[in-house]
């Protein structure tokens, strides 16, 4: 359980750690840590050189701006746990952070090392792929971003190239007024890695008809899945029409099957959970006068 | 790689492997033994310290990345050699430990719960230490701990700076 030797490079600026990274095909990046220190005390990973990217000042904070809330891809996940921006403006986000890992490792690790990591079961990589989130890179060239569902392309598996790393995830804000948000995981114990994760969001008019609806799977596919439920706009969310657009969405999922679930299990819990998450999301926004009631 | 690390209120420094994690920097080469070391891959929370303030894992953290935090081990919590820390008497009063290998991590994660608050509720307690594994008691008795370590912090005639803003103080049921 020690890592194999490596190099440890702590660049002053954004700029430097992707030249670094461009320059070596053995450097990884580090920041907090929490799923990458395991990966190389068991070896299963052994990187020449470590870039620390986690004290770049670039990476750093969260914002809101142009309809969108902007979380640096170093934000410990225990400070936007408790960020009034994103329990304000991206609550879905709020929701799912106290189900990442446990206190402990939320103090280290990080909102973007989570999506560069892209376990098919975070919570975090669920909410980027749910809400649609945009993915803003780091490159040799300069900015980029791309497109959450264009960045996560299977099991730890992104589009991300060398010399690229994660700047910031920019979160899109829904305009409404009445917005609540559901989350369920059933797990071997909580916060371990999920076997199936569910995480909605919903926004109702004055008269409790829905605006707009969100609703994404976790751990079933081999990357978050983002279900398309939106014929469930216009309707009150009552249980036969929550129930109808998610046995039409979820019909050709292709669920993954290990030692702790079966692929038919995590189809059956991913139905099931995905209707508690819209019904708790429907009552969680029904019991929000108004966004402001904060 | 020469660190330089801020122990328990003390700077020192030491020559280290990129490669060494914090919680063998602090046994090996600082002697600060009371930081155990269970799983060494982020599972047990036996490792458990504080960096600024806020419990971490020291084996899921190197010790050239731990410049310029203030780090707190077990070993800075008492007042004085021979005595207890509030938590640390606590859990000897409520028999919170048997083998005592989880304790120090536990400990941590309780002084960081109370610091924030002194009015914990079962959840909050199950929450904060909810990363750490304690093969002996049941956590039962350990949640009867740290109750207890509130009750008392309560009554005490410093409170935590921190728990005084945070909330008004309740007298102890």
């Amino acid at each position: 359980m020690k890592p194999a030797p490596f190099d440890y490079v702590r660049p002053e600026t954004l700029a430097e750690a992707c030249a670094l990274l461009a320059g070596d095909e053995d450097a990884r990046v580090i920041a907090g840590g929490q799923t990458l220190v395991p990966m190389l005390a068991m070896r299963l990973a052994r990187p020449a050189k470590l870039i620390d990217i986690l004290r770049l000042p670039e990476l750093a904070g969260i914002r809101e701006e142009d309809g969108a809330v902007i979380v640096g891809a170093t934000t410990r996940q225990a400070i936007a746990e408790r960020d009034p921006v994103i329990r304000a403006s991206v609550p879905m986000l709020a929701r799912v952070l106290p189900w990442v890992g446990h206190p402990p490792t939320r103090n280290r690790g990080t909102v973007g090392g989570s999506i560069a990591n892209a376990d098919p079961s975070a919570e975090i990589p669920l909410v980027a792929v749910t809400l649609g989130a945009e993915i803003l890179l780091a490159t040799p060239d300069g900015p980029a971003s791309m497109s959450s569902d264009d960045f996560f392309i299977g099991p730890m598996l992104t589009t991300i190239g060398q010399g690229e790393c994660v700047r910031a995830i920019r979160f899109p804000v829904w305009p409404h007024k009445r917005i609540g948000t559901g989350f369920f995981e059933i797990s071997a114990r909580k916060s371990d890695f999920a076997f199936v994760a569910a995480a909605a969001q919903v926004a109702l008019d004055d008269d409790g008809h829905c605006l707009e609806v969100a609703l994404g799977v976790g751990g079933v596919g081999d990357r978050p899945l983002r279900l398309d439920v939106s014929q469930l706009n216009g309707t009150r969310l009552d249980a036969a029409s929550i129930s109808g657009a998610i046995n039409a969405a979820s019909g050709d999922i292709d669920a993954m099957s290990d030692l702790h679930a079966s692929a038919a299990y995590r189809r059956r819990v991913a139905v099931t959970l995905g209707i508690r998450a819209l019904e708790a999301a429907r009552d969680n926004a029904a019991a929000t006068q108004r966004k402001g009631a904060r | 790689m020469k660190v330089d690390l801020r122990i328990n209120g003390i700077n020192r420094s030491a020559e280290v492997e990129p490669r060494k994690t914090l919680l063998d920097v602090l046994r090996e080469n600082f002697l600060l033994n009371g930081t155990h070391a269970g799983c060494e891959h982020g599972v047990c929370g036996a490792c458990t310290v504080l960096v600024d303030g806020e419990p971490v894992r020291s084996c899921l953290m190197f010790a050239v990345q731990a410049d310029g935090y203030e780090i707190t081990t077990i070993e800075g919590l008492a007042p004085a050699p021979g005595e207890l820390s509030v938590i640390q008497d606590a859990f000897c009063e409520t028999h919170g430990l048997q083998c005592g290998y989880c304790t120090p991590g536990m400990i941590l994660a309780a002084h960081a719960l109370l610091q924030n608050t002194l009015t914990p509720t079962r959840e909050d307690i199950a929450e904060a230490i909810s990363g750490n594994i304690c093969r002996c008691t049941g956590y039962g008795q350990i949640i009867e701990a740290v109750q207890f370590a509130a009750d008392r912090l309560r009554v005490a005639n410093t409170p935590r700076p921190a728990a005084l803003a945070e909330k008004p103080i309740v007298e102890a049921k």
